[in-house]
């Protein structure tokens, strides 16, 4: 007797598992990593636990919240270390390197003096607008720099001398008036660039001052050239906290909304951006506070109470104390006709 | 001391999101927090991979090191916790982790996310162990009860696995030596596999028991 028939079913069976078999070949050939091969291992050891992931691995999530379909991002390790070393070491290389520069400038030079003496006369050089614009940058830069620097460096400096507890409060405040001064100091530098920009276009008369140094190294005083409302140094200082300001705000508001323009590579860039122009621009103003101080007799009074000496203005700013006096400005001297 | 460690075969794991809803379970973690969360990789291609990815417990944390307040810290057993009284929301800690597991309770209110909150190994946070304070904050505390994460314990397919990472890493290898293929261990590298100057949970120092 001939062996039992299959059953149809069961040929059906066959027939599909055949099929299915090469199919499930042809697409197991694709997925080389599923196919027992040569390369399989044949001890325990030879499984691969560490295997190396340097890119960027993206995959699809099911959430809402699509960032995470990011599974592994290798460039957090280059911003670690930008936060933990680099940020620190630029703002704190470049603000102690302009105040030791500022130092040996002053043991040099000490304070610049008014070369023909105080005249007594006083010439209108800023009035309460630009004051007030001025001071309001002023102010909100220097409260936003020293809650990013709380922030930065109060981790190695602060935690070790007032303790966790204490710091976490002074961390949450910083970061808050950090964010929220920025609104002032946006419009603070809407107004200087409203109240300034004209006048500090860079012209001809700037390249004599930056060849000789804006008379800065001559000993003997009273070698100004001769420069308008502003001259090529104050230009620079105009320009870098216009541009590093306009830089900063921007790059900080998109840190203050998180995700809304980019991912997370984006966001470390604008951070990356953010502390360095934040080094700059705090060495930059270290240079300009020095000037505006103790480095130059008669130059505070500009911003302080708005009037310069008319010595003063005649040794650093001739072009612009003729228009001044030509305009009659100039108290107790009449326009000459 | 074992050193625990979250190991995920992703030739076994089946996209069930059984972790992910074991882990909002059993810490009541609000809506839009993802302590745990599935990748799937190379999505309805041949090769296709799904990956069950939360926080790494890594031996030289991105995170702890970036914090500007000092709120994080490893346990004995390598878990990475932070401390809520001490964070301020300032999302460094998303920026520097490869795998993206702090997670904000808000995406901005001018710059204030709120405390971070991510993966504890079920091993709840810096309170007393079992305290109200420490389930409201972090969730449960598994780990102090002699158990292992949820998420881990729920998998169907034994695809991701919590504990000691010697053990974790043996019956990787077992299994994948008995099925020929292996597809590493995506994220082992990255958490565990970097030279981090003398750290004992680094491969093979002390913290790890030889793992």
């Amino acid at each position: 007797m001939r062996p039992t028939r299959l059953p149809l079913h069961a040929l059906l069976l066959i027939a599909l598992l055949a099929v299915q078999s090469l199919a499930a070949s042809t697409f197991a050939q694709a997925q080389l990593t599923q196919v027992p091969g040569q390369n399989s291992p044949t001890t325990k050891e030879q499984v691969p636990l560490y295997v190396p992931q340097d890119d960027k691995l993206i995959g699809r999530v099911s959430i809402p919240d699509e960032k995470l379909a990011v599974l592994v991002q290798p460039e957090g390790r280059e911003w670690r270390e930008w936060r933990t070393h680099t940020l620190r070491l630029a703002i704190a290389g470049l603000a102690i390197g302009m105040t030791a520069v500022l130092a040996i400038f002053f043991l040099y030079r000490g304070t610049i003096r008014i070369h023909g003496g105080k005249s007594g006369r006083l010439v209108l050089r800023f009035n309460g607008l630009d004051r007030f614009a001025h001071w309001t940058t002023a102010v909100s830069f220097l409260l936003m720099a020293l809650t990013g620097v709380i922030l930065t460096f109060g981790r190695p400096l602060l935690i070790p001398l007032i303790g966790h507890q204490a710091f976490t409060p002074l961390a949450e405040y910083a970061k808050s008036i950090h964010n929220f001064v920025s609104v002032p100091f946006v419009v603070g530098l809407l107004m200087i660039m409203g109240l300034w920009l004209r006048d500090n276009i860079p012209e001809k008369a700037d390249w004599t001052w930056i060849r000789t140094a804006g008379g800065l190294f001559s000993k003997a005083g009273g070698q100004h050239p001769e420069a308008g409302r502003f001259n090529a140094g104050q230009k620079l200082v105009f320009w870098s906290i216009v541009l590093g300001g306009i830089g900063m705000a921007a790059t900080g508001y998109l840190m203050m909304v998180p995700f809304a323009v980019s991912g997370i590579g984006g966001m470390q860039i604008m951070h990356v951006i953010h502390g360095l122009l934040a080094a700059g621009l705090i060495a930059a103003v270290i240079g300009h506070i020095y000037i505006g101080t103790i480095g130059m007799e008669g130059a505070f009074d500009a911003m302080g109470c708005g009037e310069v000496d008319e010595n003063w203005a005649m040794e650093h700013h001739r072009r612009w104390y003729q228009e001044q006096l030509r305009k009659g400005y100039v108290e107790g001297r009449q326009p000459a006709e | 001391m074992a050193r625990m460690k979250f190991l995920c075969d992703a030739e076994r794991c089946i996209e069930c999101n059984a972790c992910v809803t074991a882990c909002k379970n059993e810490h009541e973690v609000p809506w839009g927090i993802n302590r745990r969360r599935l990748v799937t990789l190379n999505d309805g291609k041949p090769g296709e991979r799904s990956i069950s990815m939360a926080c790494m417990h890594c031996n030289d944390p991105p995170c702890a090191a970036v914090c500007p307040v000092d709120c994080f810290l490893q346990t004995a057993d390598g878990v990475v916790l932070h401390s809520k009284d001490l964070c301020i929301g300032c999302g460094y800690c998303f920026y520097a982790c490869p795998f993206g597991a702090p997670q904000y309770p808000r995406t901005t209110d001018f710059g204030s996310r709120g405390k971070m909150d991510k993966c504890t190994f079920c091993a709840g946070g810096p309170e007393p162990d079992g305290s109200v304070e420490e389930y409201q904050k972090y969730g449960a505390n598994r780990l102090a009860e002699g158990k292992l994460p949820l998420c881990a314990e729920m998998c169907s397919t034994r695809a991701l696995m919590g504990g000691d990472g010697a053990v974790l890493a043996d019956i990787y290898q077992e299994r994948s030596l008995r099925r020929g293929y292996g597809s590493g261990a995506p994220g082992w590298s990255t958490a565990y596999g970097r030279n981090d100057r003398g750290s004992p949970f680094a491969p093979g120092g002390p913290g790890t028991g030889g793992a």
